[in-house]
């Protein structure tokens, strides 16, 4: 943190308090008097977002564990048990189930930003690195959790993914047959995805606590990528972002709300209101939408290793972001080519997106090979090639000197 | 300390083989506790119990199949047409992703045994379909022949054939 310590402990216990364990002291050098770059606009309302939809995926889910059933004759009802009988428990499940693509929603968001500020880059390498540890643990979590309800998508979606583990070349069959505890995804399965699925968000509050240590280090990275030079470039975190971002977080939850109560389904499959059956596969399986521009680069390879290794590869390569891009400018703004390549890439995740939704045949594959090199090259050629041939524009002095040229001379 | 006790490369000193030595045994002794913990998740004895089944063939009629479940997984039993072994055996051995003779897959002619589970990752394909009169898997567009073999797409290998034994003419254990 920097800067030295503004809190005063007013009473007789904060004072007691403070020199026993300086909790209050740290909180209020957190999150009161942190001070913040004055320019960061609404794309970075997104962290406080994703925290609360991290505890009310934590809240929503201790509530659901005590009504749900994990074994494969019980679960399918327990979960109808829970929209039909449990009060509110149709909320409750709603909330839950929804949460987890506004979760997603929030955090593509928030990479995106970073992608186009620069915050992956010196000094928030590890910041960045702990961001995508967290993703990983929300789509093992999303994964599992989806699991669960032992509907036809469920089942088969969990065959497919683990799967994948079955690519693996000599051990591959065994760390399948170990991770379902049987042949096949199974009850044992369930039983284990459940305990897991539990698990995973306490994982993920405590990398969010090291990921927010790791921001507070360097402090926030800003649109203008200009490091804050003095006190003139920053405002105390309360009221200035505590208002800014309840703001935004209103307006999310109204886009949460209208899929909660209005389109509580969209985001889902029909077939998972089917209850598992080991002998028959769906026409068509796709994972959740969040999941899908992976699924379209598995499905791209021709090879069942070489998907899964692509596939994978999607992922890791985000860890080594910081040291592929070799421009030393952060922000896009001062960065006319990279801005461009940014737009293409956003195309080609959504365009992966599309297509990992279509079926695999014809030219949905030939687009999803282009899709899937695209992808590789922004990360592999793009990026380390742009930072040495392209020219920024001028880069101001001081967070403040945008701001205050943007304003009409008085 | 004396000269003779600093420990060198060549000479080591009785500390050194005490950390080594004390090392191992904790390294030892850690991996003995996380064994359990690993080797728990594996299929248990109930799991197991249920390796093996025997199967009544006298209803299928020729041309027609019927799935079984063993070890929670579907296997095709298939009582094949004349047409559909000819097929099978028509082909070219090495023009195969996986080649293996019809002959190796089968004990009698008449009747495909196999694990209704496509080698890609894990659907079950659809019987009598696909560009090969065979199965065809919807997941991820794998295309198999009168034989369970693969002949297009993404899955690596054929439909396996698990290991089974006739009972007497009309009556197969699997497993």
């Amino acid at each position: 943190m920097s800067g030295e310590s503004t809190y005063d402990p007013g009473t007789g216990f904060t004072q007691w308090l403070d020199t026993r364990l300086p909790i209050l002291r740290l909180a209020h050098d957190s999150f009161v008097d942190y001070p913040t770059p004055k320019n960061l606009n609404y794309w970075w309302t997104f962290g406080g977002i994703l925290t609360f939809c991290l505890v009310t995926q934590i809240i929503t889910g201790i509530i659901l564990a005590m009504h749900y059933t994990p074994h494969v004759d019980f679960a399918f009802n327990s979960v109808e048990h829970i929209m039909r009988n449990v009060n509110y428990g149709w909320l409750i499940r709603y909330i839950h189930a929804n949460g987890a693509s506004m979760f997603f929603i929030a955090v593509y968001i928030h990479m995106f930003r970073g992608l186009y500020y620069g915050s992956y880059k010196a000094p928030r390498e590890v910041l960045w690195i702990l961001g995508v540890v967290i993703y990983l643990l929300m789509m093992a979590a999303a994964f599992m959790g989806y699991v669960l309800p032992w509907g036809q998508m469920s089942l088969w979606g969990a065959t497919v993914i683990t799967n994948l583990f079955g690519a693996i070349p000599l051990i591959g069959e065994n760390i399948a047959i170990w991770l379902w505890g049987g042949y096949s995804v199974d009850n044992p399965t369930l039983n284990r995805f459940f305990s897991l699925h539990y698990l995973i968000p306490f994982l993920i509050f405590g990398v969010v606590i090291l990921h927010i240590w790791a921001l507070h280090v360097p402090g926030n990275n800003n649109p203008t990528g200009i490091s804050v030079k003095s006190e003139q470039d920053t405002v105390p975190f309360h009221p200035y972002y505590t208002v800014k971002d309840g703001f935004a977080l209103s307006l999310f939850l109204i886009l949460f709300s209208y899929f909660i109560f209005f389109a509580p389904n969209v985001l889902g499959h029909a077939d998972n209101y089917i209850q598992a059956n080991p002998l028959v596969t769906p026409a068509h399986i796709v994972p959740e939408w969040y999941l899908l521009p992976f699924y379209a680069i598995l499905r791209a390879v021709p090879d069942k290793l070489g998907g899964v290794a692509l596939m994978f590869g999607a992922i890791f390569v985000l860890f080594l972001l910081p040291w592929l891009d070799t421009s030393k400018v952060r922000s896009a703004r001062y960065r006319p080519l990279f801005r461009q390549f940014y737009v293409l890439f956003i195309l080609d995740c959504l365009l992966l997106g599309y297509l990992g939704a279509q079926p695999a045949e014809g030219i949905y594959i030939v687009l999803a090979r282009i899709g899937t090199i695209y992808y590789f090259a922004h990360f592999l050629v793009v990026l380390p090639v742009l930072g040495l041939v392209e020219k920024p524009k001028a880069i101001p002095e001081s967070i403040s000197e945008p701001v205050l040229a943007a304003k009409p001379a008085e | 300390m004396a000269e003779q006790d600093k420990p060198t490369a060549e000479q080591p000193n009785r500390r050194d083989f005490l950390y080594l030595a004390t090392g191992a045994f904790a390294a030892v002794g850690v991996a003995n506790v996380v064994w359990p913990l690993v080797h728990q998740m594996n299929p248990d004895a109930s799991v197991k119990a249920l390796a093996s089944i025997e199967v009544d063939l006298s209803s299928v009629e020729t041309g027609q199949s019927i799935t079984v479940t063993w070890r929670g997984k579907p296997v095709f039993i298939r009582r094949r047409t004349q047409a559909e072994i000819t097929e099978a055996r028509a082909v070219a051995v090495t023009d195969l992703p996986d080649p293996q003779g019809d002959g190796e897959r089968v004990q009698k002619d008449e009747w495909l045994v196999m694990v209704g589970i496509c080698t890609h990752l894990g659907c079950v394909p659809l019987g009598q379909s696909g560009d090969f009169n065979g199965w065809f898997c919807p997941c991820h567009g794998s295309h198999y022949d009168t034989s369970g073999r693969i002949r297009k797409g993404p899955a690596p290998k054929n439909l396996e054939v698990p290991a089974y034994e006739f009972v007497n003419d009309t009556r197969i254990k699997i497993g």
